[in-house]
């Protein structure tokens, strides 16, 4: 069943007038010797009834667990308004404005969503979106490359606090183009990175700096510290932010003297978790920079009668018509999930936004404080921090992890993978989601289980 | 339409206004946040209440053309139905709670759907491995062009930094490849609209790392040599790289694998339904040969005993990488898995066989009607060009004027002036979900506005009349950039 209107009648009328006998000689110019035979890897065609009992089947094995694992994804409450109105076929199955005139409600959209995270990041523009936070943040540092005319090395300081995996991602998709990343490390009683590291840079060329606020810890950098040793010495600050912690914290334009591009991650406003995808990567950054950054951007303009309207604009940057030239391959984006959090972000406004953070803060405190009382966990860096923390454990994380998952609670992330130094240490994260019963239930079922291990 | 204005959300905020059953309820103000790092003022985020908000976005979205409301003929797009059902399974709450970095214990059901894709893609494109994890064509095509080089890499090969690519490709292949650290070099389209092969096989040498092929080609036509581009390629040490953007034409009859390519991305925002979102999310699996199976990028689904599990690092030492924070757009893949499973085996070849029925018909019907074809001794694929290049030195009315008149009609606009070695052109990609009366109407229409180019040029040049906006002014949204917006007064 390939959703296809036609009858036979129809299919008959059709190739008398091409002037065929058949579907099938319209393939006659592929070599015979190229053509599938058959297909016996793909199993039998399911209706939608069978489709459906499939997936319901496959969803309820995946389970509803408490989930307190942040690490990059967070689990915020959506309101039913985002999805049922950006699900609309008129948003969904809609593509890149291209042809303007028929696309203004994408467009006006775009612009309004450029307008509410330029603000919330203390910028001055804004991209349409790109992938996710982690290739926006490669994407910041080729931008960077291009836009720091002081800067001939293409060397880019990459603290060792910032997300493991947009770390890997930006090694990946930036390392062909001969962009060096150079690893920070952070202040082992501190878990933030520290002006005294930096010094061993002082008198180099170097590109950027990327920090990301909050950390990959959670904790909170000295972020003007920071912006203003890279300022004085001409080096970029890329800042990789949490857009929900901006109701509270200060934006990255506030920095000391100001980051320069600013990426982050866009999921926690109103897009669901789903296995991690699909998010999307924001970027926003100051005017004097626009012209070299990737992805569509959105324009208020006039039409030939006087009035306001809303085009893709400064196309002269991009692949379809700059092609090997252009600031990046980007084409397609994010669309609708920049929709969803549009609408979310206008739902919540500063107050919700704000009551938001500083719900997850107090929950991620509370959640820190029943954690400790629990012997045999302890607080590993004593920094402030945002809605994510890191707990210590007087033995390996990971079997304690699916003991509690076998009762229905993800209890974190391991960091044993990507930070050994950290011996047997948990990041974990509790959003305005969680009840103090749900905090009260992930400590009780801790401490059942490191009181067992320690009996047998 | 023409009627549909709406205000920008800002102008409808009222200091104080709020959807507060959206919010949490209130809790102190943090008291450990150290001063220095609070926020002093807050954002510019609109407050409005719920309703208003609902309306809004309803309004707003009511000014887009869109599948669900018009045919959507946008050449190498693939603007296809998008079944219901794909998007309310893929939205089941236990998929959309689940957390990325959730044990693989609580994931067997999610992860079984994705390792069934990647088997059914490897099957549908004949090639030996893939991975989900790009999220967008131009995406896929930095994981392919990336594995290329890494498989040159390997071998010490490292002189192999050129890629070629055909005049039409699309913008994405050259830029993609100047991404992976190539140049690149473009070829010649013979007269019948396959490669130059003897500037082909020129070209090559021991400076190529590969060449990227759309087949069908971006002018809509099969590329009827790929043997002998394959052989020359491959002789030469590079590699085939193939842009899945036209898969949609040879569904279910003739495999990319079968024709030599060596890696592949597959658009299944195009190919395989999932929804195009106002601009994505798209989903760019890519496919490779035996020879870069290695490079593939990272995390893949593997089986062991029954148990469905994340392939990392660990067991793809030599893969070119993450290139997202977890696997991809995984909803994305989660709706075109649901749609291959109910085309099932037999539907796939239908899509081929109905989207280059709708596509040749088309064809037919606009050849009749005196529109003159690109290629007028060729079948068309999937989709297909006309010129209207005599329609602009005649009667001074461009294709852009057709494709803005359009709109009035009631249909969304054919690709426009793409591919560029075509001039005045119009890429026509009807799709298979489409029925004979739609295609009609829409040759109808083209004939009406050809009719009224003659009679009345002035109307069709000033088009579109019955929109939301009439013609944009697109110099002064370049230089006079009004990006965002701004409350009377300054903030």
């Amino acid at each position: 069943m390939a959703f296809i209107p036609h009858t036979e009648a129809d299919v008959a009328e059709m190739l008398a007038a091409i002037g065929v006998q058949s579907i099938e000689q319209l393939f006659d110019e592929i070599p015979a010797s190229l053509r599938v035979r058959s297909l016996d890897g793909i199993p039998p065609a399911l209706n939608e009834m069978q489709i459906g009992k499939l997936m319901s089947a496959r969803a309820q094995s995946d389970g509803r667990p408490l989930c307190f694992i942040g690490a990059g994804a967070y689990e915020h409450h959506i309101p039913a308004a985002v999805w049922a109105v950006a699900t609309r076929g008129e948003f969904y199955s809609a593509y890149t404005p291209y042809q303007a005139e028929a696309s203004q409600g994408t467009l006006q959209l775009i612009y309004e969503y450029q307008t509410m995270i330029a603000s919330l990041t203390g910028m001055e523009v804004a991209n349409a979106s790109l992938y996710d936070g982690a290739s926006a943040l490669a994407e910041a540092c080729l931008m960077a490359v291009r836009a720091n005319r002081k800067s001939k090395t293409h060397r880019v300081l990459m603290p060792r606090s910032v997300h493991p995996h947009y770390r890997k991602v930006a090694s990946a998709a930036a390392g062909n183009q001969a962009v060096r990343f150079e690893e920070v490390s952070y202040g082992p009683a501190e878990g933030r990175t520290l002006a005294s590291t930096l010094a061993r840079f002082d008198r180099q060329d170097i590109t950027a700096l990327v920090i990301q606020q909050p950390n990959f810890f959670g904790v909170l950098e000295d972020v003007d510290a920071l912006t203003r040793w890279a300022r004085e010495r001409d080096i970029f600050v890329i800042a990789v932010v949490n857009p929900t912690s901006l109701a509270l914290l200060k934006p990255p334009g506030e920095w000391g003297p100001g980051a320069d591009i600013v990426v982050g991650e866009g999921q926690p406003l109103g897009v669901p978790l789903s296995s991690g995808g699909p998010y999307f990567g924001f970027m926003t950054t100051r005017m004097a920079h626009v012209r070299q950054m990737p992805g569509r951007i959105v324009g208020r303009t006039v039409d030939v009668s006087g009035r306001d309207g809303f085009t893709l604009t400064l196309q002269a940057r991009e692949q379809h018509i700059r092609r090997a030239r252009a600031t990046s391959n980007i084409c397609t984006n994010q669309g609708l999930l920049v929709t969803a959090a549009t609408i979310y972000m206008s739902l919540m406004g500063p107050q919700g936004l704000a009551r938001v953070a500083a719900a997850s803060h107090a929950h991620t405190a509370e959640l820190i404080a029943a954690l400790t009382r629990v012997p045999g966990v302890r607080k590993v860096f004593p920094s402030p921090y945002f809605h994510e923390s890191v707990v210590g454990l007087d033995r390996p994380v990971a079997p304690v992890l699916q003991h509690l998952a076998d009762r229905g609670i993800l209890a974190g992330f391991d960091l044993a993978e990507h930070y050994p130094e950290l011996g047997h240490a948990l990041l974990v994260c509790a959003t305005e989601t969680k009840t103090s019963a749900e905090i009260e239930r992930y400590a009780n079922a801790l401490g059942d289980v490191m009181k067992a291990a320690r009996a047998a | 339409m023409s009627a549909l204005r709406e205000k920008v959300i800002f102008e409808y905020s009222r200091p104080g206004r709020g959807s507060r059953d959206q919010w949490p309820a209130e809790v102190a103000p943090p008291s450990q946040l150290p001063e220095n790092l609070k926020r002093q003022a807050p954002p510019l985020l609109p407050e409005v209440s719920e309703l208003e908000a609902v309306r809004h976005f309803t309004r707003l979205s009511q000014m887009n053309f869109s599948i669900d409301t018009h045919f959507y003929p946008l050449g190498s797009c693939t603007m296809k139905y998008n079944p219901k059902a794909c998007n309310q399974y893929a939205m089941l709450p236990e998929f959309l709670g689940r957390h990325p970095l959730a044990p693989e214990s609580h994931g067997q059901g999610f992860l079984a759907c994705m390792f069934e894709l990647q088997e059914m893609l490897k099957e549908v494109t004949g090639m030996q491995g893939v991975s989900l994890s790009p999220m967008a064509g131009a995406h896929g095509e930095f994981a392919g062009v990336a594995m290329i080089r890494a498989y040159h890499k390997a071998r010490s090969d490292l002189a192999r930094t050129e890629i070629i690519v055909p005049e039409a490709a699309h913008g994405t292949n050259p830029a993609t490849a100047v991404m992976c650290g190539c140049t690149v070099r473009e070829i010649r389209v013979a007269a019948d609209g396959d490669i130059d092969v003897t500037a082909l096989a020129a070209a090559v040498g021991p400076q190529t790392a590969g060449i990227m092929l759309t087949n069908p080609s971006t002018l809509g036509i099969f590329e009827r040599r790929i043997e002998e581009v394959a052989r020359i390629v491959h002789a030469a040490g590079g590699l085939l790289y193939y842009d899945g953007a036209n898969l949609n034409a040879i569904l279910g009859k003739v495999r990319p694998g079968d024709m030599g390519f060596d890696a592949i991305h597959m658009n299944l925002h195009k190919t395989f339904s999932t929804p195009h979102g106002g601009g994505g999310p798209g989903a760019g699996a890519v496919g490779v040969s035996a020879r870069l199976l290695p490079f593939l990028p990272i995390p893949i689904v593997g089986r062991d005993a029954g148990r469905f599990r994340w392939l990392a690092e660990g067991d793809v030492p030599q893969s070119i990488g993450r290139l997202s924070a977890f696997m991809g757009n995984a909803g994305v893949l989660l709706r075109a898995y649901i749609y291959m499973r109910m085309l099932g085996r037999t539907g796939m070849s239908e899509v081929g066989d109905y989207a280059t029925l709708n596509a040749n018909y088309l064809l037919t019907r606009l050849k009749q009607a005196g529109f003159e074809a690109a290629y007028p001794q060729r079948r068309a694929s999937h989709e297909f060009i006309i010129t209207l290049k005599r329609e602009a030195r005649e009667l001074d009315v461009n294709a852009m004027d057709f494709a803005k008149r359009l709109l009035d009609h009631g249909f969304h606009a054919p690709t426009t002036y793409f591919p560029l070695i075509v001039p005045e052109c119009l890429l026509i990609e009807p799709t298979e979900t489409e029925s004979r009366e739609v295609l009609d109407a829409f040759a109808d229409a083209m004939i009406r506005i050809e009719r009224e180019a003659r009679e009345e040029p002035e109307y069709v040049k000033g088009a579109p009349h019955s929109l939301p906006v009439r013609r944009l002014d697109d110099v002064r949204a370049a230089k006079q950039l009004d990006l965002t917006w701004k409350p009377k007064g300054g903030v």
